[in-house]
């Protein structure tokens, strides 16, 4: 894990579902496929409303069209973060835009434990909501040992949560990795 | 120290520890686990990739594999994923598997089943899984769907998980799971005529909104629940997810094991219960004769009001179907309304497993075997106008644009499926009501969204549907 993430934000609202991150008609692709998996990147994000997408103004799109990655790195989110479906797509197709880390109120639990034991992304708790203080296109840097998050372009800085049980997880790269560190795997 | 629910003696008795806590991480061993064709072909690749091209599963015999969600379209890749689930079960020799042998690996629509009687294919997994008997009292199934936790409803826990978690269970029968405080819900009373469970849980998600459960187990208790049927409880649990909630449950009761000893593919369960002293999060009450009929609006399982107060809503379509309400008894409360009338709005109507399709064609409207005479639930459903499909996820989550039912325009649609938020049926602007199927069937027949109890005069009987 890195210690310092930095990158632009990209900002959603409440209730953001796997549906949303990645729409089920692209699920036929399977993740394992290289060639194929570079596609969740390309529809990341891309079923949220318009009018929603990339807060306050919105209309901004995720991932230009035809392109695999997202100039965004940083996904700001406000309640329950990636409700609804367990597709284990969803922080993978993030990730695959160039996700590093979610900076969200609170997660719902099945994206929240994909994410972690995927080792997808970092999915971080605020401790406030964040949704109207930063806007898409900011310049953030998480650092997440320290806990606190730098607004490099309104000079502001917010307190995060602590990673608290999965940072062993998060740290090992995933949950492979840490039943191999603990014995649990050969 | 105080008693423990009926989860937490699942997961104690399952880490091999005497009790467990809420917010205990504990390592459990998993009875069943089960995959479809969305998420299997991305688990079967990280199990390959992390203990190698020749590994083998934990154990042959629970591991099941349920083709459910991609299957009457013509994407290529939905066929191909089929032919990869094939695959893994002929070279780990698993036991369990629904093969929709109708789909070739090949470009092209395929044909459906003809006779819902004579295929291997099952339909959604969730239905599919007690039907089968892989579900039973005491056990731990994980899935990789989050609508795994209808199977709460036969007293077991049971969750979604995702395609990294569900490998690793593949190669160690294990995973981890933090133990979760129980919400409870008591219902009091019996349920009135022109209410289903699906009422009962858009009341609850209203009431707690869709993060209300979030990390926690919903218990559903009160002699209200034990006056549902089975399939009416599989409702209640299998919307625990929209709340949030890691998993829900029921008591077991002789409805219960005598559904279980019928089907079960293993003799033996533990049935587990609430201490008297058990210590719960929350608890929520209900009078279910003060319940009225609900919908949830666009775009949030938790955007609750009465289907009284959303009369004035025009629809464009109506669908019945899913895990959710698409089982058999939700179909002959549908059909008991739709007799004799005929639906305004397109209405599509889709089984939720081959079982319930046979079934629609060999009972009646009071749930047991027709006469020659009489009518099954499906020649009432299609002489009402209804456009019914063949068994599978169909149009719930959208899926492929030739799904049956699929909302390709930015329709208003009503449906007894699961989730409403943008886009979950096909278009991001389709706006979708969810409701019980008595009140899509009367939404159906008047185009408007419908309060059911202009239409249910008595108690609708589901017979012997879904008993055994």
């Amino acid at each position: 894990m890195q210690p310092v993430i930095k990158g632009k934000a990209y900002v959603l609202g409440d209730n953001i579902d796997t549906d949303q991150i990645i729409p089920a008609q692209y699920l036929s692709y399977n993740p394992s496929d290289p060639r194929e998996r570079k596609y969740f990147g390309m529809y990341a994000n891309s079923g949220v409303p318009d009018a929603e997408a990339g807060l306050p103004k919105g209309n901004i799109r995720f991932v230009p069209e035809g392109q695999f990655r997202s100039e965004y790195s940083i996904v700001v989110g406000g309640k329950n973060f990636g409700c609804g479906s367990s597709r284990e797509h969803a922080p993978l197709a993030l990730a695959e835009a160039g996700v590093q880390c979610v900076l969200a109120e609170f997660y719902a639990r099945i994206f929240y434990r994909n994410s972690v034991n995927g080792g997808y992304l970092v999915p971080i708790e605020t401790v406030e909501r964040l949704v109207e203080k930063v806007q898409t296109g900011d310049e953030l840097e998480v650092h997440i040992e320290e806990g606190f998050v730098v607004n490099k372009t309104r000079n502001e800085r917010y307190d995060i949560k602590p990673l608290g049980d999965v940072l062993p997880i998060i740290e090992a790269g995933g949950v492979f990795n840490y039943a191999q560190e603990q014995g649990m795997l050969k | 120290m105080p008693g423990m629910t009926m989860t937490e003696k699942i997961l104690a008795k399952h880490s091999g520890r005497a009790r467990v806590s809420p917010g205990d991480n504990v390592w459990v061993d998993v009875d069943v686990l089960m995959t479809h064709d969305v998420c299997g072909p991305g688990t079967i690749g990280i199990f390959k990739e992390k203990f190698g091209q020749s590994a083998k599963v934990w154990d042959k015999e629970r591991v099941v594999i349920i083709p459910d969600h991609y299957i009457f379209t013509a994407d290529e890749k939905c066929h191909r994923n089929v032919q990869i689930l094939r695959d893994f079960v002929r070279e780990q020799g698993l036991k369990y598997y629904y093969d929709p042998e109708f789909v070739k690996n090949e470009p092209g629509m395929p044909n459906p089943y003809r006779d819902p009687t004579k295929t291997s294919y099952k339909g959604v997994c969730h239905k599919a899984l007690p039907e089968e008997g892989h579900v039973r009292p005491g056990e731990i199934l994980l899935g990789t769907d989050s609508h795994t936790c209808t199977a709460g409803a036969f007293g077991q826990f049971a969750t979604g998980v995702g395609n990294t978690d569900a490998a690793f269970t593949l190669g160690t029968g294990k995973t981890w799971l933090k133990v979760p405080a129980t919400m409870k819900f008591v219902f009091h009373g019996e349920i009135p005529p022109y209410l289903t469970a699906k009422d009962l849980i858009l009341a609850v998600i209203g009431e707690i909104g869709v993060d209300g459960a979030t990390y926690r187990t919903m218990y559903f208790a009160g002699e209200g629940i034990a006056s549902l049927t089975l399939e009416d409880r599989m409702t209640l649990t299998n919307m625990a997810i929209e709340a949030g909630g890691k998993n829900g449950v029921c008591d077991v009761d002789e409805k219960t094991l005598k559904y279980v000893r019928h089907r079960s593919n293993r003799p033996n369960w533990e049935v587990f219960k609430d201490d008297p002293d058990a210590q719960y999060h929350s608890v929520y009450e209900w009078d279910l004769a003060t319940m009225e009929p609900m919908v949830a609006k666009p775009h949030s399982p938790d955007n609750k009001d009465t289907a009284y107060n959303c009369r004035h809503v025009k629809l464009d379509r109506a669908y019945i179907g899913s895990c959710t309400g698409g089982k058999i008894t939700d179909m002959i409360f549908a059909a008991n309304i739709l007799l004799g009338r005929q639906v305004k709005i397109p209405t599509y109507v889709v089984p939720g497993s081959t079982e319930v399709h046979r079934d629609m064609k060999t009972l009646n409207l009071r749930g047991v075997p027709k006469d020659k005479n009489e009518k099954s639930i499906e020649e009432v459903l299609a002489d009402a106008g209804c456009i019914i499909g063949p068994s599978g996820c169909g149009a719930c989550l959208g899926g492929p644009p030739d799904t049956f039912g699929r909302l390709n325009e930015p329709l208003n649609c009503i449906s007894t499926t699961n989730r409403n938020f943008p886009g979950r049926m096909g278009h991001k602007q389709a706006g979708v009501y969810l409701a019980s199927p008595l009140t899509v069937a009367a939404s159906a027949i008047t185009g408007y969204v419908t309060d059911p109890r202009d239409f249910v005069q008595a108690r609708i009987e589901t017979g012997v549907a879904g008993v055994v």
